[in-house]
């Protein structure tokens, strides 16, 4: 394994810029390690040829002084943004041809960066799924191991599994993922690396296919918070073209990781801690708190009294939305087409030929919270909560700078380990949801080492637009924890 | 009095609402940046967004914001400063989303009114429901191929005006009158062209019969009526229907109906039972739609003068009468031509010239009011030369005639034509002698008591003078000469 695919973005830059490799040498080393990562099945699409031309065009760049805040660096593209020319899937039979004629913002704003991309990464179906197993061209595989049986092969969270395993596995610097209700943060967590998912508004959905409009967001996962600063950066920015943006002014994350935290107030929320959260979480969350403390941040407890309608409140909103959403997979205009003797017979055929059960699961209890006479009681209740939950946060942050709590309740679990009932698996999401449902700005980062040697996580939730803070408290807890455990692949 | 049918168990009352659906005056569609012209090639007015295509997301074009308010403020309606977009789901081969933006709970206009002309001259005020944004869909071709059908999304998105009125009219007639004045007040306003032969301005009548006093009784949607005039008729043939259902003891279902103009009837399209369930809900992709009080303000400083002011200041102005005014003020391009003529001149005779020969000729020849047979400035020329006495309001008709047909200003075909009034007394008094002399028969029957011939001698001493004598002289003198 070339020792280029274990630096950082910020390594990396460095290197480049001080002519210690070229941009070409970085891209083909991280291609080497993708070819040898494909039983990992993390990327749907490679688009290893493109990505030499662009590393090649990076080093003209670079050598011309022209550099761009990611130039020559080697990315995953999420397969939910479009990429102009290049197949977007959303992990679909639904889409499994579709190319499209257009670039969604956020890519285009990486690929303005300098950002090499590697090829399409993974996802559950459409964005649905905390596992990865339901994308309809087969499961991603998590590159980390159990100690107590390395055989099992393991889920790398999701939906953006496949950016989380290829960025755990060196194949990629970082990787773009999209957060709906734990997308980024869940597997992020479980494979071992940082995600953040911004602030709703902060990245442009102009382009990136829609699961749930008012909670989806695109964020950056990467292997250190210092490069998850640096790929906001570059993703981030008001845009015309989606009316949810936010026109606030994109500021220098990166200048945020000031290394202090002294004084800071940290939110520990009580309603973090149902029955049955395992000793090791737990654990984990008390050396977080324990290391702010040392770091000079006061701890505070504080409660959020609406967390436990969370879950019910996003599975009325996510599938309501995702109903409507995917309405326009119909077989007419593109993708998957099924003929039928009548117009609906053709919607029937195509429909249940190009969407998986997880997706199809979410049209019908989504169809169903919006009916008649079921309104009132579902999505406009689900509202009203969805608001009460958002003023829990409002009230806390009154009071705390930023939140901290566990990503997720457990580590990676393996694939086929779990029940046939579909809520364990959505119980999966539930330290991150709430977040999502206020719209708020959530990172997860590395913490420390089940004991089995997977890989657990910590969130840090912040203020709407301020993620700032949340890199910077993040930044902080990163040194502290000093988490340097390497996954079984890339140990080899 | 009021408008009812005779049934076998009575007079039945109708009572009618009416759901107009008004296309934007705009370049560009409701949510995207496509053209929006009026029969275009199939589909190469179609942009992303409106092909729905993955990931694309709706902007609102700000240009349909004002001209709905604009529309809301001429319907004297009040205007929501905080609106919300929702959609409307449901599955159909033009509507590429799977669902239509529009508005539900919250329209960008409320309440507001219409005021009815009729034919009678008398007027009727017919309430605004609400008015709300939302976007067309696309056209479904079934005749272009024998086992295909074809799909035109040139029209999807384009932005339409739903104006929804209260059940208030109660018969045909107001409900064309209804149509008639608000396509004017929208034509005013320019915010929808109002060309239903182009689909631009499409109507849905819910209909009801009740006798008098009864609350109102189960209606039924009427879809597909794109004139006036099949209007009419659908509501009368509706009504009808209605009516012999309950006399024959059966009841009305709340239904949707289709109105088919070749055979002139209202045919069941699917009934509440199997109605959409259309699960609106608040469009995420967009925000509320906010409006500032200013914006509002300086749309409303804007507006030009509408139908109603305007007839308001004929009648006073110009001393027309309820209908004169009415008429003229349908079409401002109409008003405008008539004002032209009747500046600085007598209104009245401005008027019968505009709305008699002048309005003749237009329709004989097919001509617009902006193409037309002879322009204003000429109109008012020939009404001056009547005013002055240099001719005949007879000749007159003579001149206005030639100048359709030569294009040439009145004076001049007066002057090559020698048409100029006769008003030399001397000549006049020796044309008068001249047919006394030549009836002396005719003369002495009259001063026998036959007054009636009076009129004869007017005749030939006009016939003598081609004309042009001046007719008030010719009375006067010939009453003298008779004396």
């Amino acid at each position: 394994m070339s020792k280029l695919v274990s630096l950082t973005m910020a390594e990396a830059r460095k290197g480049l810029a001080a002519k210690e490799f070229t941009a070409v040498e970085l891209v083909d080393a991280h291609i080497l390690q993708a070819e040898k990562a494909r039983p990992l099945n993390a990327f749907v699409t490679e688009t290893f040829e493109a990505a030499r031309a662009q590393a090649a065009a990076s080093d003209q760049r670079l050598a011309k002084g022209q550099a761009g805040a990611m130039e020559g660096l080697p990315i995953g593209m999420k397969d939910l943004f479009c990429t102009e020319g290049v197949r977007t899937t959303a992990c679909s039979k639904i889409l499994e041809n579709f190319v499209p004629p257009y670039e969604s913002t956020v890519s285009a704003n990486l690929k303005k960066a300098g950002a090499v991309v590697l090829g399409k990464t993974a996802l559950d179906e459409f964005a649905m799924g905390s596992s990865n197993m339901t994308s309809a061209f087969g499961a991603v595989e998590n590159p980390w191991k159990r100690r107590s049986d390395p055989a099992a092969r393991l889920v790398p969270g999701g939906s953006s599994g496949g950016s989380a395993a290829a960025v755990a596995a060196r194949t990629v610097m970082g990787a773009t993922g999209t957060d709906t209700g734990g997308s980024i943060r869940q597997p992020a967590a479980f494979c071992g690396i940082t995600g953040i998912k911004p602030t709703y508004g902060r990245c442009s959905r102009w382009g990136v296919i829609a699961f749930a409009s008012s909670l989806d967001q695109a964020g950056p996962m990467a292997r250190t918070v210092r490069d998850c600063a640096i790929m906001l950066g570059a993703m981030a920015g008001h845009d015309p073209k989606d009316s949810t943006s936010a026109p606030v002014a994109v500021p220098d994350f990166e200048a945020a990781l000031s290394g202090d935290v002294r004084g800071l107030k940290v939110g520990i929320p009580r309603e973090y801690r149902p029955d049955g959260l395992s000793d090791e979480v737990q654990a984990l969350w008390d050396k977080g708190i324990a290391l702010l403390k040392a770091a000079g941040a006061t701890p505070v407890e504080i409660s959020l009294p609406h967390t436990k309608y969370a879950l019910p409140t996003y599975y009325i909103v996510a599938p309501a939305e995702c109903s409507s959403n995917l309405a326009r997979y119909d077989g007419l205009r593109y993708g998957r087409r099924v003929d039928g003797k009548s117009l609906d017979e053709m919607y029937a055929k195509s429909r249940a030929a190009g969407f998986g059960s997880e997706v199809r699961r979410r049209i019908l209890i989504g169809t169903y919270v919006l009916s008649a006479g079921y309104y009132d009681a579902y999505y406009a209740k689900a509202q009203k909560v969805r608001r009460l939950i958002a003023e829990d946060f409002t009230k806390a942050f009154q009071t705390v700078d930023v939140i901290l709590t566990p990503t997720a309740p457990s580590a990676a679990f393996g694939i086929g380990e779990t029940d046939d009932n579909p809520v364990t698996m959505w119980l999966n999401d539930v330290f991150t949801i709430p977040t999502s449902l206020a719209g708020l700005p959530g990172l997860s980062l590395p913490a420390g080492l089940s004991a089995d040697g997977l890989p657990l996580g910590l969130q840090l939730i912040g203020r709407p637009f301020d993620e700032e803070t949340v890199l910077r408290v993040a930044d902080v807890m990163e040194k502290a924890v000093g988490f340097d455990a390497v996954p079984a692949f890339v140990e080899g | 009095m009021a408008y009812v049918i005779e049934g076998e168990t009575g007079d039945w009352e109708l009572v009618i609402g009416l759901e107009v659906h008004a296309q934007v005056t705009s370049n560009s569609k409701l949510f995207s940046g496509a053209a929006t012209d009026f029969g275009a090639e199939p589909n190469t007015q179609v942009s992303l967004v409106d092909a729905a295509m993955p990931g694309m997301l709706p902007v609102i074009n700000e240009k349909c914001v004002e001209q709905a308010v604009r529309t809301g403020l001429g319907l004297k309606a009040r205007i929501n400063l905080t609106s919300v977009f929702a959609r409307k789901n449901y599955f159909y081969a033009d509507l590429p989303q799977g669902y239509q933006i529009s508005q539900f709970e919250f329209p960008i206009v409320g309440e507001g009114e219409v005021i009815l002309d009729m034919p009678d001259g008398s007027s009727r005020t017919v309430g605004i429901e609400r008015l709300h944004l939302e976007q067309d869909a696309g056209k479904s071709l079934h005749d272009q191929h024998p086992s295909k059908s074809f799909i035109d999304l040139n029209r999807a998105g384009v932005a339409l005006m739903e104006i929804v009125s209260k059940p208030d009219m109660r018969s045909p007639e107001e409900a064309a009158a209804y149509v008639t004045k608000l396509r004017s007040i929208l034509r005013y306003l320019g915010t929808c062209d109002g060309n239903m032969a182009e689909g631009s301005m499409r109507c849905d009548a819910n209909v009801s019969v009740r006798k008098a006093g009864e609350p109102y009784r189960t209606r039924a949607e009427i879809k597909n009526v794109n004139s006036i005039r099949f209007l009419q008729q659908a509501i009368e043939y509706e009504a009808r229907r209605q009516i012999d259902v309950y006399e024959e003891g059966g009841q009305v279902v709340q239904e949707t109906r289709l109105w088919d103009s070749s055979k002139g009837e209202t045919r069941s399209m699917r009934s509440k039972e199997q109605a959409h369930d259309y699960r609106y809900f608040p469009d995420p992709d967009l925000l509320p739609l906010v409006l500032e009080q200013a914006f509002v303000d300086h749309i409303k400083a804007g507006l030009p003068e509408l139908p109603d002011e305007k007839k308001e200041r004929f009648i006073k102005e110009y001393g027309l009468s309820t209908y004169d005014a009415g008429v003229l003020v349908a079409e401002q391009a109409n008003a405008d031509f008539f004002e032209a003529v009747a500046r600085g001149r007598d209104p009245k005779l401005a008027c019968n010239w505009v709305m008699g020969d002048f309005a003749a000729a237009q329709n004989r020849l097919g001509r617009s009011i902006e193409d037309p047979v002879v322009s204003a400035a000429d109109l008012g020329g020939l009404v001056d030369l009547i005013a002055d006495n240099t001719i005949s309001g007879r000749i007159a008709k003579e001149v206005f005639e030639l100048m359709v047909e030569s294009g040439k200003p009145p004076a001049l075909i007066v002057e090559e034509k020698g048409l100029k009034q006769v008003t030399d007394t001397g000549a006049i008094e020796a044309a008068i002698e001249a047919v006394l002399a030549a009836n002396p028969d005719k003369v002495a029957d009259y001063k026998g008591g036959k007054d009636k011939l009076f009129g004869f001698f007017v005749g030939q001493v006009m016939k003598s003078t081609g004309g042009k004598a001046n007719p008030a002289l010719v009375n006067d003198i010939l009453k003298a000469k008779l004396a």
